[in-house]
C-alpha cells in the first residue's frame, strides 16, 4: 500500500523563481529564505525519499482563465509544461507526472464524493514551479514525479477551509488504497500573509503567520474553522491561499511532529516553510 | 462555519440590474467575487491573452487595435491607457493576477504596481519593507 511519508507547507512567492535561477542563495536579503529550504531538500532526498509528490497549489490566471473555474482540479498527464506568466519560461526541465497515481486518486476522490475536475493538459505556474526546485532536485532531471492539484483561491466563492481539510483526509484514504508501495509526499503551497492589490497592498501580519505555523502542526482543527473573511482581514486578501495548507494537513495523521520550520518576510509576503511527519 | 464564509459578500445586483461591486468591509481591499468577475470578464480575458508572447508583441505594438478585439468599456480602456492599476482593480473588475499580466507586458512589475495602488513612490514603498533586496 502507498504511504504519505511527509507533509510540507510552503509559500510560493513568484519572485523567488528568478532569484533561484540566478543562484542568489547567499545574497544577504535572500539568504534567510534559501537557508530554510536547503536542509528540507536534503532531508527529503536522503531520508524521506518520496517517489511522487502531490502539490496543492493555485493557478494565477496563467493556464486557467475565468471562462471555467474548477474548485478542485487534478492533473493526470505524463508530463507538464510551465505556464508563461508574462515573462517567458524558467530554465527547468519538463515536470514528470504520475498518471497512474493521478487517475487512481481522481477515481477514489470522486467515489468518495469529492468531484474533482480531471485535466489531461495543464501548464504549471509559479504556484507549483517556485516550491518544486526548492524541495526537489532537477539536475539533470527531476528526482520525483508530480501530481498537480489545483484549488480555486482566486474567484470567490472559494472552497471553505474545512472542505480543504476534508479533501486532504480523502486524499490520505485514497493513497492508502493505492495498490503499490509508493512513497508519497504532499505539499500545500501559498501564503502566508500578503495582500497584492488595493491601497492595502503590502499588508503583512507576521504574528498571524507564526500562529498559523504553530497551529498547522498542533491544532489544525482551529485553522479549518477559520472563515475566508477572518483570514483576509488579519493576513491580507491573498493570504486566503493558506487554506491549501489544510489539504496537506488533512492528508497527515491527526498527531504529527514538525521536523523543520522557517519564516522570513522581506518584501510583501510572509514566506513560511514547515515540514511534518506522522507521529 | 459555512455561514461565516457566506457572510463575506455584502451587496448584490441593485434594482436597475446594474451590477454593484460588493464590499467585504476590509479597507483598501476589493475581494474578487461574482460582482467583480462579471464586470471584469472581458478585461481579465484580455489580460490572460497576454500569457502568449505573440499577443504581448501585438499589444505593445498597438494597444488600441488589440483592445478593440475585446469588449472593454471606455473606462477600462482609459484605465489601461493610463496604467491606472488601482482603478482597474477597484472600479473595473480587474483581478490582480490578471491585471499583473498587463503590467508585465508594458514593463511595470508587481511592486511598481503596488506602490502606485498605495499612493506612494516606488522608493517610498521600498522604505516600508524589511529587506528590499529580496525582489
Amino acid at each position: 500500500m502507498a504511504k504519505i511519508v511527509a507533509g510540507i507547507g510552503s509559500s510560493h512567492v513568484p519572485n523567488v523563481g528568478p532569484a533561484y535561477d540566478a543562484k542568489k542563495f547567499d545574497e544577504p536579503d535572500w539568504k534567510p529564505l534559501f537557508d530554510g529550504y536547503r536542509p528540507v531538500k536534503q532531508w527529503l532526498k536522503e531520508q524521506i525519499k518520496p517517489e511522487s509528490v502531490i502539490v496543492v497549489y493555485n493557478d494565477h490566471g496563467s493556464d486557467f482563465a475565468l471562462d471555467r473555474v474548477p474548485t478542485f482540479a487534478i492533473g493526470v498527464s505524463d508530463e507538464y509544461e510551465q505556464a508563461d506568466e508574462g515573462h517567458g519560461l524558467r530554465p527547468l526541465p519538463l515536470v514528470k507526472g504520475d498518471p497512474e497515481l493521478s487517475w487512481f486518486l481522481a477515481k477514489e476522490l470522486i467515489y468518495d464524493e469529492f468531484d474533482i475536475t480531471i485535466c489531461q493538459e495543464m501548464k504549471l505556474d509559479h504556484g507549483l514551479m517556485v516550491p518544486l526546485p526548492l524541495l526537489f532536485s532537477h539536475q539533470p532531471d527531476w528526482d520525483v514525479k508530480v501530481i498537480p492539484l489545483v484549488v480555486n483561491v482566486i474567484q470567490h466563492p472559494l472552497p471553505t477551509a474545512r472542505r480543504c481539510f476534508k479533501l486532504g483526509q480523502a486524499i490520505r484514504k485514497a493513497v492508502e488504497a493505492f495498490p503499490k508501495n509508493t512513497r508519497i509526499a504532499i505539499v500545500g503551497t501559498g501564503g502566508m500573509s500578503h495582500q497584492l492589490h488595493g491601497e492595502r497592498f503590502g499588508h503583512i501580519d507576521s504574528k498571524f503567520d507564526e500562529l498559523w505555523l504553530t497551529l498547522i502542526e498542533t491544532e489544525p482543527e482551529k485553522l479549518a474553522n477559520m472563515s475566508h473573511i477572518e483570514i483576509m482581514k488579519n493576513a491580507g486578501a491573498e493570504a486566503v491561499e493558506l487554506i491549501m495548507w489544510l489539504v496537506m494537513r488533512g492528508a497527515m495523521a491527526p498527531a504529527v511532529k514538525k521536523t523543520h520550520v522557517n519564516y522570513y518576510a522581506p518584501m510583501t509576503t510572509g514566506m513560511g516553510l514547515i515540514a511534518i511527519v506522522d507521529l | 462555519m459555512s455561514e461565516d464564509n457566506r457572510k463575506g459578500a455584502e451587496g448584490e445586483t441593485d434594482a436597475t440590474n446594474a451590477p454593484q461591486m460588493s464590499d467585504w468591509g476590509i479597507p483598501g481591499t476589493y475581494v474578487f467575487d461574482h460582482s467583480r468577475s462579471r464586470v471584469g470578464y472581458a478585461l481579465n480575458k484580455l489580460a490572460h491573452s497576454l500569457t502568449d508572447k505573440r499577443n504581448r508583441e501585438l499589444f505593445r505594438a498597438d494597444e488600441d487595435t488589440y483592445m478593440a478585439k475585446y469588449k472593454l468599456t471606455d473606462i477600462q480602456r482609459d484605465a489601461i491607457h493610463r496604467r491606472d492599476w488601482l482603478r482597474l482593480i477597484k472600479d473595473c473588475g480587474g483581478n490582480i493576477y490578471y491585471v499583473y499580466k498587463i503590467g508585465a507586458a508594458v514593463g511595470d512589475g508587481l511592486y511598481q504596481m503596488g506602490s502606485q495602488m498605495r499612493g506612494e513612490s516606488f522608493e517610498d514603498f521600498l522604505k516600508t519593507r524589511n529587506a528590499r533586496g529580496a525582489r
